[in-house]
């Protein structure tokens, strides 16, 4: 099913519902999704999948009642019918929803582009032989992943829409002597992922964090490459720029004040990727959310914008109770100093490397772990990290460390004052459990509360 | 089913189906799924996984051997007294809008509750002969009170913040007893604003049973899962810190540490007839009087370890490749009641309820926070305590396990993330409350 499939089906069930009840409200989307990800560990490839996922979800709303159906089924005849039927028949025994925010009007929105073929099992096995060619005998384990979404929707407003997108990530750790160390990242197509220069880094990394020595607990500056970076923007837009977060006082995002460096600014662009509409049909757009330090927007979808009396940002992630989260959001980069210096030792990423030079003292963190939030409203995260630390002293890297057990508060680790450097290169890095990417540079911040080590 | 504030916020019902075929060959599984059931599909399906897993060669492992096991032909299904789906929305809605009202009126700012129901059919059909259908219905049900102070929040949750979840009907949702536990933790949620916060130090650390519960999961059961204690999991998920050669004599905690594996538990939200590569479901112990002594397996990943039995499979879906997952990983009951505990304990701080919950790649090195707290003096629960979260390292945690209660109950944990892709699993926990000496709490930024 191609996209114009999707939407002659998207059109036929919105018509579907208006011919038994034209007063009601109708939300169609439907959808198509490949996915393959090839999966190795002991430096061999162990798992191996692909699936193919279609898919139509309604959204009824008649005489004050909403629900929402989906099904990976119905999508023509009886089974279609049957489905609709469903619908009517479920939305009169629904509960009252007085919040209703009504459909997104009728709006221009530019045809679907042409997203990248999901491609053979070989194409990302070769990209996993030469990160394992590039460890040179250390075990590795990680994941090549490609993935494409034709996606259409209507509802009852006239409103219509369609889109075509993909991407391409890989994640990979070396091993030796249990120190890991790790590349990361998420781009448009397979072609675009160096599984040799990947592998070389996350071998660099592993072979320098031989001996590590565990520092005390305590505040430290740090310097986070964006596999880590990529953490706090997460975090933030799920906890801070969440527009239902904010209206129900649950998060520390105030537009218009200064509660972040000068050097940050926060942009959702889903645009960028071929997403040019969101669930609830509302288009998108590129979104500042901090503007050199200042926060400039939330996030919202149809029903958390009317609980605010605003317009929905293009958000929505399909109903529940989450509210509008930016899951396509990055740090803007920081302003290039020059190309890449030659001397930066291959365990450092290069969206870093030209920040060593002028850190006197820092940690040098690859990744974070398991973070989890202590309280939204403060944004107090608890955490480990992972994948290699180091200490830089004098700009240089001097010794491995152990990884940490961290409690910090996200936004005070950002604020007015508290980044020295942000880095000139902003890299896509793939969220593990949402289809979000984050686009960020390196950070090189005042101070990081490392609680204690993590091996006690 | 959502509801905040006295409205139902979401209503949904997804329904899906279709066919995923896993193929070995060689040293790697290929797998392929589709929605669609039909001959032609089905074969498709069976040929991409094959091919898939064929394309693997070149980055090849040893070959993988399943262990063998006897071919099973069966069919199970849960008891369920009351269908989850047969009770009109309208009904379970004026449940969900009267608890959180409740809240409201008691002082919640954010009141929510839901109710979640999965029923799943599943047929399961292997080359060596196994044919198997099961039917699982699974439901159950929570409410949270949340209230904003200066700078904070703070949140009590009935009966915890995932909610209670089993292998069984409504039931389940009806014994919760919701509406008369609303008004309870809407009082706490506000009376945690101004309590003193959990002291920061070393202490005598008695934890109720939902709470342990986590702790199982999250430092045992994960940590006995055999495709990480293999490396199969390492870049993402991770590890263990357990090694197979200690398997039968590595001291993991006190002699009072009994955990089983254990599907066959009626109404436990892990339970099953077979796992997801037909191994019906059997108990087994996984520590025995404190000694480590079993796995989470399944027959690819007994097989490399040398092990005699799988059982521990299971996929989130029709999609997704089938992988070790815990199934009920719980502990057997203690000699003591939770307020034999209470009143065994001079000095110390009793945590229940988890908010927050964090652990290294290894399983080791966990940080968890609870939602409420109250100082344990002389022999009697004092005041109350807010942001309380206590930190350690899970065989001396273990170790540390002095007095443990007989009070059991089999919390569900409907939100088991691994793999990738990601798969989300259902488990069960059997657990009760216990006390841990010398623990270290209060860590905060």
């Amino acid at each position: 099913m191609r996209v114009r499939e999707l939407t002659d089906l998207a059109a036929t069930v919105v018509e579907l519902i208006g011919n038994a009840e034209p007063n009601a409200d109708v939300e169609v989307t439907t959808d198509r999704t490949e996915q393959a990800l090839t999966r190795f560990a002991n430096s061999a490839i162990h798992q191996n999948v692909a699936d193919e996922s279609a898919g139509i979800r309604l959204r009824l709303h008649l005489d004050g009642r909403t629900i929402t159906l989906s099904s990976s089924t119905a999508s023509t005849g009886d089974e279609l019918s049957g489905f609709v039927d469903r619908a009517l028949h479920t939305v009169r025994s629904g509960p009252a929803d007085p919040g209703w925010p009504g459909v997104a009007p009728a709006s221009a929105l530019p045809p679907p582009g042409d997203a990248p073929l999901v491609g053979a099992a070989a194409e990302r096995a070769a990209v996993v032989r030469a990160f394992v060619d590039a460890a040179g005998g250390l075990e590795t384990a990680g994941y090549c992943r490609t993935t494409r979404s034709e996606r259409a929707f209507a509802n009852s407003a006239g409103h219509a829409a369609a889109a075509a997108f993909g991407s391409s990530a890989f994640d990979g750790i070396a091993r030796r002597d249990g120190s890991d160390g790790v590349a990361r990242v998420e781009t448009d197509t397979i072609g675009e992922v160096d599984g040799h220069a990947l592998g070389a880094r996350a071998t660099a990394k592993a072979i320098a964090s031989a001996n590590a020595v565990e520092l005390p607990a305590g505040r430290y500056p740090v310097l986070l490459e964006p596999t880590a970076v990529a953490d706090l923007v997460s975090m933030l837009v799920v906890y801070g720029f969440n527009g239902k977060a904010v209206t129900q006082r649950q998060s520390f995002a105030e537009v218009g004040t200064a509660q972040f460096d000068a050097s940050i600014t926060l942009v959702d662009d889903a645009p960028s990727l071929g997403i040019t509409f969101d669930a609830d049909g509302t288009p998108t757009a590129r979104r500042v959310l901090v503007d050199a330090g200042t926060t400039a927007a939330v996030t919202h979808d149809r029903r958390t914008a009317a609980e605010s009396s605003t317009f929905s940002t293009g958000h929505s992630l399909g109903g529940g109770s989450t509210g509008g989260v930016a899951l396509h959001a990055g740090i803007s980069p920081g302003a290039s100093t020059g190309p890449v210096p030659d001397d930066i030792p291959e365990l450092v990423d290069p969206a870093a490397g030209s920040l060593l030079a002028s850190i006197d003292r820092a940690i040098l963190v690859s990744d974070l772990w398991y973070t989890r939030v202590l309280d939204p409203k403060s944004l107090v995260v608890t955490g480990l990290t992972r994948n290699g630390v180091w200490l830089i002293e004098n700009g240089e890297i001097t010794a491995p460390v152990k990884n940490f057990r961290f409690t910090q508060a996200y936004p005070a680790a950002l604020a007015p004052g508290a980044v020295h450097q942000v880095g000139p290169i902003a890299v896509g890095i793939p969220e593990g459990w949402i289809p979000a990417r984050w686009t960020v540079p390196a950070l090189h911040l005042a101070s990081w509360n490392f609680t204690g080590g993590a091996s006690g | 089913m959502d509801a905040r504030n006295g409205e139902i916020e979401d209503v949904s019902r997804h329904d899906d189906l279709g066919i995923g075929v896993r193929a070995l060959v060689g040293s790697s599984w290929g797998f392929y799924a589709v929605p669609d059931l039909s001959d032609a599909a089905a074969t498709t399906a069976g040929e991409r996984a094959a091919e898939i897993a064929a394309a693997s060669a070149m980055v090849p492992g040893r070959p993988t051997e399943l262990l063998a096991t006897e071919v099973a032909q069966g069919s199970w299904a849960n008891t369920v007294d009351v269908d989850p789906l047969g009770v009109p929305l309208s009904e379970k809605g004026d449940l969900l809008v009267a608890a959180t009202s409740a809240m409201r009126e008691h002082g919640a700012d954010i009141a929510e509750g839901i109710y979640q129901i999965w029923d799943t059919t599943k047929w399961f059909v292997s080359s060596e002969g196994h044919r198997i259908d099961q039917h699982v219905r699974e439901c159950g049900a929570g409410i949270s009170s949340t209230v904003i102070g200066d700078g904070e929040t703070q949140v009590r949750s009935y009966p915890s913040r995932r909610g209670q979840y089993g292998t069984n009907g409504w039931e389940n949702v009806t014994r919760l007893d919701l509406l008369g536990n609303a008004a309870r933790i809407a009082d706490e949620s506000k009376a945690l604003l101004s309590a003193p916060s959990c002291p920061v130090g070393e202490t005598t650390l008695i934890l109720g049973s939902e709470q342990l519960a986590l702790q199982i999961h999250e430092s045992v059961g994960h940590a006995i899962e055999l495709d990480r204690i293999l490396g199969w999991e390492a870049a993402f998920a991770g590890t263990s810190w357990l090694d197979l050669d200690q398997l039968g004599s590595l001291r993991y905690g006190s002699e009072l540490m009994n955990i089983t594996i254990d599907p066959t538990i009626p109404g436990a939200l892990g339970s099953f007839g077979y796992d997801d590569e037909g191994t019906p479901a059997t108990p087994r112990d996984a520590v025995r009087n404190g000694t480590w002594v079993g796995v989470l397996a399944g027959r690819d990943s007994a097989s490399v370890a040398g092990i005699d039995y799988g059982g521990s499979v299971r996929s989130d879906g029709w999609a997704r490749l089938p992988m070790v997952r815990m199934t009920n990983v719980g502990l057997e009951p203690g000699p003591h009641t939770f307020e034999e505990i209470v009143a065994g304990t001079d000095d110390g701080i009793y945590m229940e309820t988890n908010r927050s919950w964090s652990i290294d790649d290894k399983r080791l090195n966990f940080q968890f926070g609870c939602e409420i707290a109250y100082e344990v003096r002389n022999g009697a629960l004092g005041r109350m305590l807010k942001n309380p979260t206590y930190t350690g390292i899970g065989p001396q945690f273990w170790q540390s396990m002095d007095m443990l209660s007989s009070e059991i109950v089999p919390w569900g944990t409907p939100n088991c993330g691994k793999g990738q892709p990601g798969q989300v699993g259902h488990t069960g926990h059997p657990a009760a409350p216990a006390r841990f000496r010398n623990v270290r709490v209060g860590v905060r930024a």
